[in-house]
């Protein structure tokens, strides 16, 4: 009833979360070197069927209503919505750049919060890019997390969201409470945050859509194959990848078995 | 410049005439030039068909004849076939990389028309382990400029790229587990798999 309450509850909540997260992040650990570059998925089965209700819900409605929300909205506009979304997410960035002591980074993002939220009307315009600042850093808490030494964990993958790790999971759920907008802006129109993120989230599957549609219905094993993609995107994110984490594939020519002939012998 | 392709293949030709001549050859002949002549020339036929805006048929041509040319075919195809390229007769292996060849060219020359309208730009080189990686950045419209970085590596005798790197998505990785999806779905049997190759993409 009274302001105080609420506010008290969602410390609780947030408290709860974040030890919440120490605990996940306590178990369920790969061996250091595994972690560094192969696949860590334990729950394989369990991720497996989870994928199967992913595909599911993208070509029975995320997939059409991205189609048509494409079709019906003129682009000038799905722009907008995504810019505004975008926008509405870099106090949250802030937070996590403070977090990952990334001090440059919350500098930038504040900046370019600042020129769009008030010269480019809100967020829906992005005058800071046409300034020439810096591009947004785009972090989230499951990079604070990585930051702080947390390791990558086991691979899985999430209701509706999709791909996932174990550290980026608990990054998830902390980064419902990172965004000081969401302390801000009241019940009724912080709704309009939450539908920018979702339309946003369309024009992302139709905008890339044949590259959706080739990983989950042209791919042998699209199971397998998001799980790479995933995991290579995000450990390049992340600035793992260095290029000396590949290895020489001519290096294998050498012990390969005498029926391989070496294809450079002609 | 070193980018006229008959230089390229007099000096490439010498050299290994060179290399025959006196028998311990310098491990690491490819030079930072010969990497970034090699992408310099690949991005500047990649970015000659974006602008053709020729259709999807002819586009998928041009790339296979990229890609065969300058990519080295027969290391991409082996190494996506994994350990599985051990128990492979050389007439498979000849069959598979042909199979490759085509459904690569397939696969990613028909996501060609998504590059209308944009560019690459080659940014850098360095060496790394026995290879260069040559960085470079996509400008597509309407989206945020992307890294794509090539690993080129003389060891076949020519100078050719061995992987193609986009934010962080290795093509040979990606291609070897979905290789390796399509052999176990057909219970390992590579005769099948190449038949199945020549179907996709």
């Amino acid at each position: 009833m009274l302001p105080i309450p609420a506010i008290v509850t969602r410390r609780i909540v947030q408290s709860c979360v974040l030890f919440g997260v120490f605990v996940l992040a306590a178990c369920a650990q790969p061996p250091a070197d595994q972690a560094s570059r192969g696949t860590f998925d334990p729950y394989e089965q369990e991720n497996r069927k989870i994928h199967e209700f992913n595909r599911g819900l993208d070509r029975g409605l995320v997939r059409p209503v991205a189609k048509g929300y494409d079709t019906a909205i003129p682009d000038d506009i799905e722009n907008a919505i995504v810019r505004f979304a975008v926008n509405t997410s870099l106090p949250s960035d802030i937070v996590n750049n403070v977090l990952q002591l990334n001090m440059r980074g919350a500098f930038q993002d504040t900046a370019r919060f600042l020129v769009n939220t008030t010269v480019g009307l809100g967020g829906f315009f992005d005058p800071a890019s046409e300034m020439g600042m810096p591009a947004g850093t785009n972090t989230d808490f499951g990079e604070t997390l990585h930051v702080w030494g947390a390791r990558e964990g086991a691979y899985i993958e999430l209701p509706l969201l999709g791909p996932s790790t174990t550290r980026d999971t608990s990054g998830i759920f902390v980064d419902l409470f990172t965004n000081p907008l969401s302390y801000v802006i009241e019940s009724p129109e912080n709704l309009a945050i939450t539908g920018a993120g979702v339309a946003a989230g369309l024009s992302r599957r139709s905008k890339f859509s044949e590259t959706i549609d080739q990983i989950l219905y042209e791919s042998a094993d699209s199971y397998a194959q998001s799980r790479s993609i995933y995991l290579q995107n995000r450990r390049f994110e992340l600035g793992g990848t260095e290029a000396s984490t590949y290895t020489d594939p001519y290096d294998s020519i050498a012990p390969a078995a005498p029926t391989l002939e070496d294809p450079y012998d002609q | 410049m070193t980018s006229n392709p008959s230089r390229r293949r007099f000096v490439v030709s010498g050299l290994a005439l060179a290399g025959a001549a006196l028998a311990p050859l310098p491990l690491h002949a490819l030079t930072e030039a010969r990497a970034r002549a090699l992408v310099d020339q690949v991005v500047s036929e990649i970015n000659r068909v974006i602008a053709s805006g020729k259709g999807l048929s002819s586009m998928i041509r041009d790339f296979e004849q990229i890609f065969s040319r300058h990519a080295d075919v027969s290391i991409i195809a082996q190494s996506t076939l994994g350990a599985d390229a051990r128990r492979a007769s050389s007439a498979q292996m000849r069959a598979y990389t042909e199979a490759f060849r085509g459904y690569v060219a397939r696969k990613y020359g028909k996501r060609f028309n998504e590059f209308k309208g944009g560019r690459i730009e080659v940014n850098g080189v360095k060496q790394v382990k026995s290879w260069h990686e040559v960085k470079s950045t996509a400008y597509l419209p309407g989206e945020s400029p992307f890294e794509v970085s090539f690993l080129v590596s003389d060891r076949s005798g020519q100078d050719k790229f061995f992987d193609m790197i986009i934010e962080g998505i290795s093509l040979r990785l990606s291609e070897r587990t979905e290789i390796g999806a399509m052999l176990d779905r057909r219970n390992g049997d590579i005769n099948a798999l190449i038949q199945d190759l020549k179907q996709s993409g």
